[in-house]
């Protein structure tokens, strides 16, 4: 069943100078799967995301997002995916709804449909109070709430999403799987990373990243038990001991 | 088409948005170009003179009232030693001094050719050349005037020669009006060049700019839509200058402003290129504002706006041609002061056509939406 | 404290030496702005091209063109051939003269009648007008005096010129002070603003002002560098000015260099007043570039004299730091003056620089509180 690989990559390899940042990873995502992507700090995570985002050109390896070439076909890779980077990204200058309505616009939506859009992101986000309010003024959970939506604009096949929900409370990023899932729900595949080891029990597969190598991957029962450790956390722990 | 649309859009609401950088490309240029018009003069006037006068005859008395009564002149001080003369020189209190020896009349009377002596602070060259020029044609005149007193006839000034002057485009030699159209054209450039650079960099500093770099947006219609609301904030620059020119400093433009405007686009294109070219190689605005800057000194200096491009040697005149502010300033002084027309103006437009052309696609081929 | 402070400055150090664009740029405008200045431009004209529109067309009006061409300094390009298409040589620029020989020239120069020539000049250029017209009407009236036969007379009066401190009329003498005024404002003054208005934008002012170091050492910590590094360029403009363009430094270097100094800490006093007032680096680049670098550069009589400037002009042109700092400069290292003859204009920088620190004080207690 290749055809459901929407992420299959080969031996993926980032150099900075003479620092390893990516070290020969491979690996594969299925469709409408949720695949967790773990890792300290450093580990090389954002540094892989931007290499099937298009954002960085691998130093070698291959791979394939959403059936392009991720070293030639770039720009299409684009169109199929969004991108909510780990630093938040939207315009703090421009009004919530000038936000999206710009995005939207560069994402090629009709205007029907932006007007459309508009309105169920304000909705859904309970954002229709503060929508002519500039991004910058908002806290810092519903900045991470709009860029996800924004994100997901131009209802794209993958979504990566690198650290949503750092420094956020607990409550709000409960509120923030929540709607991962149904994301989910609508057949969409998520790429997410995180270094909560509770967010990666959410995950239907993980990969745990140490020092640019996949050092571990599987659902997350299944490390428990490889490892034979009580939780995610616990899996982590072990792994970077060794 | 569309998403160039949105870019600009985008631009043009943070652009008014920002109500500090917005006073200070619009309102501060234009008090920018009013003060700088009024200083930029190399006119020499108010020469200042330190008189010595050891011989106090009629004829030296004569010759300082001439001197006193012209108006380039101020008479500084009086002196009664060289020595005391050239410590007012030394405080850089006086441009010249005139020493009229002791036995100036006598000599005179005698024929035995006197000798005055004029000393000039020529650490300001102009001022020193000029100011020595303007005392000694006075001394000149005084001169004749007396031979005529003592030997009618004698002076060459019999038969004159009148050489009548005419200044076109500008008769009374306001240097105002050779200076608005240039300085405008500079702060126009100057403005557009650090502001694009910077805006780039400053979503490269801040990250918005990988949230573009994620979506399939053209790297033309990014750059293209970066340029637009820039070129936008130069034209309405260039507009309240020119009015500014017209009610402030009185200046008559001669030639089609439709002709000018058309020009102006085409500069600022490519003057916007280099800025976005710039931005291109800068990773933080602190860099790019400094290369910005560098092309701008290097710019300013050789565009024939403070000393004329033809007093440069021919080395340095070939520099002039990738610089789009000499061309700009070369026809904006062509089309506003001498109604200069089309094929005036055919060279600068194919320079400024080939720099446009180049610096845009430079910066287009060299924008990394990958890293 | 003073070693926590001496790792702040090796912080800022190392972010400078980091910084290969930055630190290049900084070098290159002074050493491009020196060389420019001494090698490519002057005010001086040469190769003045003229037309000529000679009514007259015989032997003694091309014996006046000649006489012209013979001084080297201007090229007769051409000869025009009548009134009307004299518009179209000022107007593609070609033509900056046109000198008009009537019909009966030759019989005015004989003669000895009133001799009557016409002058067209681009006045679109004043300057370059003005010039022109002088040199041209000069080399006329010695042609007319060779013709005429006319020797030195009996009653001369010789005129004996010296000029004083500049001899040879070197123009480096004139832009050597000016560039060093300007380098050390620039890197000083702007790039004060800058780092401590990009320290605010991205945040991380907030980091330090929460550390244990006194805000006011931070400040003083970021600018130390910057104070270093323009000191170093304008001892570098002097050295080019020394042994590449002849410019001396006769009145010490003692009073040169203390001096400079006291005006770096004017400068980085402006910067940082500057980027206490601005919140973005877009905002400090135009407060600086506008208010400070312009009117240094025009506004203190480094490219025009303040001399020449409207009443109101001069007026501002006082409150321009460069304007004291540019004449110390002229007095210490072209007339030899010692500290006696800077001695007024040292105290109104000295004032200025106070009044500077002052308000930079009050701004930054006011965004700490």
């Amino acid at each position: 069943m290749l055809q459901n690989r929407v992420i299959n990559v080969q031996n993926l390899t980032k150099k900075f100078g003479v620092f390893t940042a990516v070290d020969s990873i491979s690996f594969h995502v299925e469709q409408g799967e949720i695949f967790g992507f773990l890792g300290a700090n450093g580990a090389g995570k954002t540094t892989a995301i931007k290499m099937l985002n298009g954002l960085s050109k691998p130093t070698s390896g291959s791979g394939t997002v959403a059936g392009f070439d991720i070293n030639t076909q770039s720009e299409q890779i684009k169109k199929r995916i969004g991108y909510m980077s780990q630093k938040f990204s939207l315009y703090g200058d421009l009004t919530v709804k000038e936000n999206i309505r710009f995005y939207a616009g560069i994402y090629g939506l009709s205007h029907r449909l932006i007007r459309q859009r508009t309105q169920s992101i304000l909705q859904e986000l309970h954002l229709q109070t503060v929508k002519n309010q500039l991004v910058d003024a908002l806290p810092l959970g519903w900045k991470q709430r709009l860029s996800f939506a924004i994100s997901m604009i131009h209802e794209p096949d993958i979504v990566f999403l690198d650290e949503p929900t750092g420094g956020v409370d607990p409550k709000v990023r409960r509120q923030f799987w929540e709607t991962i899932y149904e994301v989910s729900e609508q057949g969409r595949t998520i790429f997410v990373t995180t270094h909560y080891m509770d967010e990666a029990e959410y995950c239907d597969r993980v990969s745990i990243m140490v020092a640019g190598k996949i050092e571990a991957l599987n659902t997350p029962e299944a490390l428990k038990e490889e490892f034979s450790a009580i939780s995610m956390d616990d899996v982590f722990l072990k792994l970077a001991r060794e | 088409m569309r998403t160039l649309s949105f870019i600009v859009q985008k631009e043009f609401i943070q652009i008014f948005r920002n109500k500090p950088i917005l006073f200070m490309m619009t309102v501060l240029p234009i008090i920018q170009l009013i003060v700088l018009a009024s200083a930029a003069s190399n006119e020499v006037k108010d020469v200042r003179v330190v008189i010595v006068d050891m011989d106090y005859s009629e004829s030296s008395r004569d010759l300082v009232s001439r001197i006193n009564y012209n108006d380039r002149f101020i008479i500084a001080a009086f002196s009664k030693s060289k020595a005391e003369a050239e410590g007012i020189m030394q405080r850089d209190e006086t441009d010249l001094i005139l020493e009229i020896p002791a036995d100036f009349e006598q000599k005179f009377i005698r024929k035995e050719r006197p000798e005055l002596q004029i000393l000039a602070n020529s650490i300001n060259g102009q001022q020193a050349t000029l100011g020595t020029g303007y005392l000694r044609s006075v001394i000149g005149m005084f001169n004749a005037d007396l031979t005529e007193a003592v030997m009618p006839g004698g002076s060459y000034r019999s038969g004159s020669t009148r050489i009548s002057v005419r200044n076109w485009y500008n008769p009374e030699l306001s240097y105002s009006d050779f200076m608005v159209p240039g300085i405008l054209a500079e702060l126009a450039a100057l403005l557009t060049i650090v502001l694009t650079a910077m805006n780039v960099v400053r979503e490269r500093e801040m990250g918005t700019i990988e949230q573009i770099n994620v979506t399939p947006i053209k790297k033309w219609e990014l750059i293209t839509g970066k340029l637009i609301p820039f070129l936008c904030v130069g034209l309405v620059l260039l507009s309240v200058g020119l009015l500014v020119g017209r009610l402030v400093f009185q200046i008559q433009y001669q030639g089609s402003l439709i002709l000018m405007f058309g020009y102006a686009i085409l500069n600022l294109v490519a003057v916007l290129g280099l800025g976005l070219l710039i931005s291109n190689f800068a990773d933080t605005q602190q860099q790019a504002i400094f290369v910005a800057f560098f092309f701008v000194l290097v710019f300013i200096l050789m565009c024939g706006l403070f000393t004329p491009i033809e007093s440069m040697p021919t080395w340095a005149q070939y520099f002039t041609i990738p610089n789009p502010l000499a061309h700009i300033i070369s026809v904006s002084r062509k089309i506003l002061l001498k109604g200069s027309g089309l094929s005036d103006i055919k060279m600068e437009i194919i320079y400024t056509f080939g720099l446009a052309v180049t610096f845009n696609s430079l910066a287009i081929y060299t924008y990394k939406k990958q890293t | 404290m003073i070693n926590v402070f001496k790792a702040f400055v090796r912080k800022e150090v190392y972010h400078i030496l980091r910084d290969r664009r930055t630190l290049f740029i900084l070098f290159g405008v002074p050493i491009a702005q020196v060389m420019i200045f001494g090698y490519a431009i002057t005010n001086e004209f040469r190769d003045a091209s003229i037309h000529v529109l000679d009514h007259a067309g015989d032997q003694a009006s091309m014996k006046l063109v000649q006489h012209l061409q013979s001084s080297g300094n201007i090229q007769v390009e051409g000869l025009i051939r009548s009134e009307s298409l004299i518009e179209d040589g000022f107007k593609s620029g070609i033509t900056k003269l046109v000198l008009v020989i009537p019909e009966d020239f030759s019989e005015q120069l004989y003669r000895g009648s009133d001799m009557n020539i016409q002058l067209l000049a681009d006045g679109s250029d004043p300057n370059n007008a003005s010039t022109l017209v002088q040199y041209i009407t000069a080399m006329i009236n010695d042609f007319r005096r060779e013709e005429a036969g006319f020797t030195a007379g009996a009653y001369q009066i010789g005129v004996e010129t010296r000029m004083l401190y500049n001899p040879q009329l070197i123009s480096a003498y004139n832009f050597i002070p000016g560039t060093i005024a300007f380098i050390l404002l620039m890197i000083s003054a702007m790039m004060t603003s800058l780092t401590i208005a990009r320290e605010k934008e991205l945040g991380t002012m907030e980091i330090l002002l929460v550390s244990p170091l006194n805000p006011f050492l931070i400040i003083l910590g970021k600018v130390t560098p910057y104070a270093l590094l323009s000191f170093i360029n304008a001892i570098l403009v002097v050295v080019i000015g020394y042994f590449v363009f002849d410019v001396p430094v006769l009145g010490g270097m003692t009073l040169l260099l203390s001096t400079c100094l006291l005006y770096v800490v004017t400068a980085l006093a402006l910067g940082t007043l500057i980027s206490t007032v601005s919140t973005t680096q877009q905002d400090a680049m135009m407060r600086s570039l506008m208010g400070l670098m312009m009117p240094s550069m025009l506004l203190s009589g480094f490219i025009f004299p303040i001399a020449s400037m409207p009443e109101v002009l001069q007026i501002i042109s006082r409150v321009v730091p460069a304007t004291y700092f540019i004449r110390i400069l002229k007095g210490v290292m072209l007339r030899g003056t010692g500290f006696g003859f800077v001695a007024f204009e040292i105290s109104i920088l000295a004032l200025m620089t106070a009044l500077f620190l002052f308000g930079s004080y009050r701004n930054f207690k006011i965004r700490l509180e």
